[in-house]
């Protein structure tokens, strides 16, 4: 039992408190200012979610989600995301173990997956509009196109994120600047994918209810 | 050791003494969180549609398994833990959290106390609700 305690007491004295330890690496520092900017960008989320919570019901006599919502599409636009936030991890870990070709090929792939979930969601959207669902025609419609269309729009940044970051790849390699950046864009792809889960839930799933 | 002196980055998976002594591969936690994402995304559409549970009951279900998923996003694929070089990131966490709850819990609170104490007659009040 003493054994243990007075072990514990050296590795205490052997790891001072980070305050102690001097200013944080750039990466640690750069990564939780991105943290605290995507938190951010999840408190405008929670408004949006809020404004359409509020406004479900105000459909003003236009068809609500239960008959304008496609549920096939919306669980292939889920797994397409879901999916490709695995292989942003995958890249992740390629980009840690300095692997180019794997990071490359995951890139592709989270970009392809992300681009197959952003055609989806215009098509739908064509096909609300096409049926007289427009976002002037009602305030449910006005708030359902806010808050899913800013989703989409994050996903069409991180889009160009993500070609912009393969191309700094390519050109500097893999360098310090470059590894911060990319994992900026990790935080980001997870981010939004949590995002998409309380979208499918809040605005499908239980839209789909009557 | 010199890394565990400072806080993690968010979303770094380890890379202290620690985390080599774990059993599991870097690979294998990504994999297990897709693998509960995935149980947990299809138990959410299983719900949406099924005729075997109590109707009124399904949205608490569905918020449920969205707050499990949100849990399992943050654990594997952000690598949010509750150890000390994490402190300063489940805290800004749980700030955004509080200030989520507070937007969306209180707007709804809000916008239903104010239709139900400004209740219109019944006709004013599909209009009203139409809009």
């Amino acid at each position: 039992m003493n054994i243990a305690v007075a072990v514990d007491d050296v590795r205490r004295e052997a790891l001072p408190s980070a305050s102690e330890a001097g200013p944080a690496p750039k990466r640690i520092v750069v990564a939780y200012g991105f943290w605290i900017f995507l938190l951010s960008d999840i408190v405008m989320f929670s408004a949006l979610f809020a404004a359409y919570a509020v406004l479900v019901r105000a459909t003003a006599g236009v068809p609500a989600g239960a008959q304008l919502f496609n549920q096939v599409s919306v669980a292939i636009e889920t797994a397409c995301l879901l999916v490709s936030t695995y292989t942003c991890g995958m890249m992740s870990l390629a980009v840690n173990a300095r692997r180019r070709a794997a990071t490359y090929f995951f890139a592709v792939v989270t970009f392809v997956l992300g681009a197959a979930f952003l055609y989806l969601e215009v098509r739908e959207f064509a096909d609300m509009i096409a049926r007289g669902a427009t976002p002037q025609r009602s305030a449910f419609l006005s708030a359902f196109f806010t808050l899913v269309g800013c989703h989409g729009l994050h996903v069409a940044a991180g889009l160009a994120w993500l070609a912009v970051m393969m191309a700094q790849v390519a050109v500097r390699g893999f360098r310090a600047s470059v590894e911060r950046r990319l994992l900026c864009f990790a935080l980001f792809w997870h981010a939004l994918d949590i995002v998409w889960v309380w979208l499918f839930t809040v605005v499908y799933l239980m839209g789909v209810r009557p | 050791m010199t890394d565990a002196r400072y806080d993690r980055a968010p979303g770094d998976i380890s890379i202290s003494a620690e985390a080599k002594e774990r059993t599991l591969s870097d690979v294998g936690i990504y994999t297990i969180g897709l693998a509960l994402a995935v149980i947990l995304t299809a138990t959410s559409f299983w719900v949406a549609n099924t005729s075997l549970l109590w109707a009124p009951g399904i949205p608490l279900g569905l918020v449920v398994l969205a707050i499990a998923q949100m849990g399992v996003h943050l654990v594997f694929f952000l690598h949010i833990t509750t150890g000390p070089d994490n402190t300063n990131n489940v805290l800004a966490l749980a700030f955004g959290v509080l200030i989520v709850t507070i937007v969306v819990a209180g707007s709804l609170w809000i916008m239903t106390n104010l239709n139900d104490n400004m209740m219109l007659p019944a006709e004013l009040m599909n209009l009203h609700m139409q809009h």
